[in-house]
C-alpha cells in the first residue's frame, strides 16, 4: 500500500511539485533568515572570538555589550596583575577615531590599542607584513575588508585601489603608516579595523583622564574562571566575564535593546505561515482531488488505518524531499555569499529548528486530509 | 422517489434452499437525510440472488439500483430489513470484519472505472490482492495472468490513460476476479462504452466471471445488454416491482 501511495502522490507531477515547492519555499526561509540573524549575532561578538589568549575580560561595570566601551584608570591593570590566580594581564584599548584619506575624506575606524610588550589581541592571520612590525613607528595593521573597500584609494575614473603596506593616513591628526595587512572577522558595526600598540593608540585617541578599555587575564593553569572573576570584582570593583560569558552578555544586549530578533523573526514568522498555508492548502486539494481514489480502496477493503499510513506518509514524502531541497538551497545561499558582507551561519541547531517546523506543516496538512478520508462514505465510488 | 416507507410489494424469485442463496434481502429500507427531509431510496426491498446467477437490477435513474447494491457489498448500511450476503449479515458484523469480509469476498466494477490513474493496468488490477496482504511482486504477477485472460495481456505495463474505454473495463473486470471473490456487484459497466464493446465486456464477465459459487449483481438501464442476464429485476421507486427471467417478459 505505501507503493501505491508513493505512486499516488507523484503521479500527478504538477501538484506534487506545488507541494514540495510550497514546503521547500518554507524550508528555506525558515532557515536562510534564522541563519541570517545567527551570523549578524556571531559578528557582535566577532571581535571577543577573534581574541582566543584571555580567559577573562574585565572592564568597567557599566559596559554592556564588546562595543560600549567605558573607559578605566590606567592603574586599574596593576590591581588586577595583583589578583591571586591570574598569570598575566594586559591593556586593550578599543575606541572610534577618525581617519582622513589620501583624498581627503574621513573614515571612522575601530582602533584597537594592543599591550606594547606582548601585543596580545593581535590579529591572528596576516596577509601582509608581521605583527611585530607593529614596533615600528607610526605603524599601524588594517583588517583586509576595510583595506579593500572603506579606506581604499578612489582614484578620479573611479578605479579602486586597496590600502597597501606603506600607505599612509591621518589619526586625529598623527600619521599612521600601515606595516600589516590582516584577515579578521567580520564586526557588527562593519567598520574597518585598526591595530596598533596600546600607547600609540592612546596618543592617537583624544587627551582623556581615563583611557583602558578593556583588561585582558589569563588565568593560572588550573585556576577556577568563575571563581577569578568573582575575586577580580570583589578586589577591584570593576566587572570580570570569562570569555564565553561577555559573549552571552553582548548577544543579549542585541537580543534585548535592537530590533533586530523582531524583524527577523517576522520574516520568519511570515515564510512559515506562507510556506504552511501553501502547503497544507495543496496538500488538501491534493487529498480532496484523490477522494474518489481513497474511496475506491476504502469500498475494495482498505481500512482506515491503511489510509491513515498511506496519507503520513505521503506527508512524509514531501516533507523530507521540500526539507532537504529548501535546507539544500539555504545552505547554496551561504555558500555562494560566503566572501561577500552578508552575516550567514548556519549552526546544526537551525536544521533542527526548520525540520520542525516542516515537521509541523506536514502534520498539519496530513490531519486535515486524514480526516477527510477518515469520514469519506466509500458508496461514492458508485456516483457516476 | 417518495419521502415514506411502504410495505415490499414483491419477492425475487421463488426461493430454492436457503444455502443456494448468494444474497438474501428481506424489507430492506433505506433513507438519506434526517426527519421530514428524509429521502427514502429502497422502501423494504425483498431479493433473493442465487449462486451462480448473473442477476441484473435495471429501472429507471433514482430507483435505488445503486443504494441497494451498496447495501448487498457492505459499503452503506441499511436503516431497516435484513440483508444476508453468502449467509453473511453485513449489518450486524463490526466495522473492521465487514471490510475485511469486503476485501475478501466482494469485486467491483464501477460504471467510471475508477482504476488509479498513477498505477499501471497490472497494478490497477492488482489491488484487491495487495489489500489482502499479497506481496506487491506476487500480486502484480498474479494480476498479469488475469489481464491475460481477459484478453489485454500486452498492455499490462499501460497506464489507464493510455488505454480505451473499453481496454480500461477490461482491467477492472480483472481487478474484481483477481482476488477470487464469491460475489461481484458492477454499476453499470456498460454504459461508457459503445455498444460492440459493452457486448464483449459482458460476454467477457460471464465467460470470466461466473462459476457455480461466484455470483454477479449489475446494475445497469442499458437494455442492450439485458439478455446476457439469468433473471432481472426491475425497480421502481426504492422497491423491486418485477423479477423475471427474460427481458421480453419486462414490463415497462
Amino acid at each position: 500500500m505505501y507503493y501505491t501511495a508513493l505512486k499516488m502522490l507523484t503521479g500527478d507531477r504538477s501538484k506534487y511539485i506545488g507541494i514540495v515547492m510550497g514546503l521547500t519555499f518554507a524550508s528555506f526561509i525558515m532557515t536562510q533568515q534564522p541563519a541570517i540573524f545567527v551570523g549578524i549575532m556571531a559578528r557582535t561578538f566577532s571581535f571577543i572570538t577573534d581574541l582566543s589568549q584571555p580567559d577573562i575580560w574585565v572592564m568597567d561595570p557599566k559596559v554592556q555589550f564588546i562595543d560600549d566601551t567605558k573607559p578605566i584608570q590606567d592603574t586599574e591593570l596593576y590591581r588586577v596583575r595583583g589578583v591571586e590566580g591570574v598569570e598575566w594581564a594586559v591593556p586593550l584599548y578599543k575606541g572610534l577615531l577618525k581617519a582622513r584619506l589620501e583624498n581627503g575624506n574621513f573614515q571612522t575606524c575601530n582602533v584597537i590599542g594592543l599591550d606594547d610588550a606582548t601585543l596580545i589581541g593581535g590579529p591572528a592571520v596576516m596577509i601582509a607584513g608581521k605583527l611585530e612590525d607593529l614596533r615600528r613607528s607610526d605603524s599601524v595593521i588594517v583588517d583586509l575588508d576595510g583595506a579593500a573597500s572603506k579606506l581604499a584609494k578612489r582614484l578620479p575614473g573611479g578605479k579602486v585601489i586597496p590600502l597597501k603596506v606603506g600607505d599612509t593616513l591621518e589619526l586625529n591628526d598623527k600619521r599612521a603608516t600601515v606595516v600589516g595587512i590582516a584577515r579578521t572577522s567580520r564586526t557588527f558595526q562593519s567598520q574597518p579595523v585598526i591595530y596598533t600598540t596600546y600607547s600609540r593608540a592612546t596618543s592617537f585617541a583624544p587627551r582623556e583622564r581615563k583611557l583602558l578599555s578593556f583588561i585582558l587575564v589569563k588565568a593560572k593553569e588550573g585556576a577556577d574562571r568563575q571563581e577569578l572573576t568573582k575575586r577580580i570584582t570583589k578586589i577591584t570593583g570593576l566587572t570580570a566575564y570569562t570569555s564565553d560569558e561577555f559573549k552571552s552578555v553582548t548577544i543579549g544586549y542585541y537580543l534585548k535593546y535592537t530590533g533586530i530578533p523582531i524583524n527577523f523573526g517576522m520574516s520568519v514568522l511570515l515564510g512559515f505561515i506562507i510556506g504552511a498555508a501553501t502547503a497544507g492548502q495543496t496538500f488538501y486539494n491534493f487529498t480532496l482531488d484523490n477522494l474518489r481514489q481513497f474511496g475506491v480502496l476504502k469500498a475494495m477493503g482498505t481500512t482506515n488505518g491503511q489510509l491513515l499510513k498511506m496519507i503520513l506518509l505521503q506527508a512524509l514524502m514531501v516533507g523530507s524531499v521540500g526539507y532537504g531541497l529548501g535546507v539544500g538551497a539555504a545552505s547554496l545561499f551561504g555558500y555562494l555569499l560566503r566572501d561577500s558582507v552578508l552575516a550567514f551561519k548556519f549552526p546544526w541547531q537551525l536544521l533542527v529548528l526548520s525540520g520542525t517546523g516542516v515537521t509541523v506543516i506536514c502534520i498539519f496538512s496530513a490531519l486535515i486530509s486524514i480526516r477527510k478520508v477518515m469520514k469519506l462514505e466509500p458508496a461514492i465510488v458508485f456516483k457516476g | 422517489m417518495s419521502n415514506q416507507t411502504e410495505p415490499a410489494v414483491n419477492v425475487g424469485n421463488a426461493a430454492t434452499n436457503a444455502a443456494e442463496l448468494a444474497v438474501k434481502c428481506s424489507g430492506v429500507a433505506k433513507g438519506y437525510g434526517v426527519d421530514d427531509s428524509k429521502i427514502m431510496a429502497l422502501r423494504g426491498v425483498d431479493l433473493e440472488v442465487n449462486k451462480g446467477e448473473l442477476f441484473m437490477l435495471v429501472g429507471p435513474s433514482g430507483c435505488g439500483k445503486t443504494t441497494l447494491i451498496s447495501v448487498i457489498a457492505g459499503i452503506l448500511d441499511q436503516d431497516a430489513g435484513s440483508c444476508r450476503v453468502y449467509e453473511h449479515d453485513l449489518l450486524h458484523m463490526a466495522g473492521h470484519e465487514k471490510v475485511r469480509y469486503r476485501a475478501r469476498n466482494i469485486g467491483f466494477v464501477f460504471q467510471a472505472y475508477n482504476l488509479l490513474p498513477a498505477l499501471t493496468a497490472a497494478e490497477n488490477a492488482a489491488m484487491p490482492l495487495i489489500i489482502n496482504g499479497v506481496k506487491r511482486k506476487e500480486a502484480v504477477k498474479r494480476a498479469s495472468e488475469i489481464l491475460a485472460e481477459v484478453g489485454i495481456g500486452d498492455r499490462t505495463n499501460a497506464l489507464p490513460a493510455q488505454l480505451s474505454g473499453g481496454q480500461q473495463q477490461r482491467v477492472a473486470i480483472a481487478r474484481a476476479l483477481v482476488h477470487n471473490p464469491r460475489l461481484i456487484v458492477c454499476d453499470e459497466p456498460t454504459s461508457a462504452l459503445d455498444h460492440e464493446t459493452g457486448a464483449r465486456v459482458m460476454e467477457l464477465l460471464k465467460r470470466v466471471a461466473l462459476d457455480h459459487q461466484r455470483t454477479l449483481v449489475i446494475v445497469t438501464h442499458d437494455a442492450r445488454i439485458f439478455s446476457f442476464a439469468d433473471r432481472i429485476a426491475r425497480m421502481d421507486d426504492g422497491r423491486i416491482e418485477q423479477v423475471v427471467n427474460s427481458p421480453a417478459q419486462l414490463e415497462h
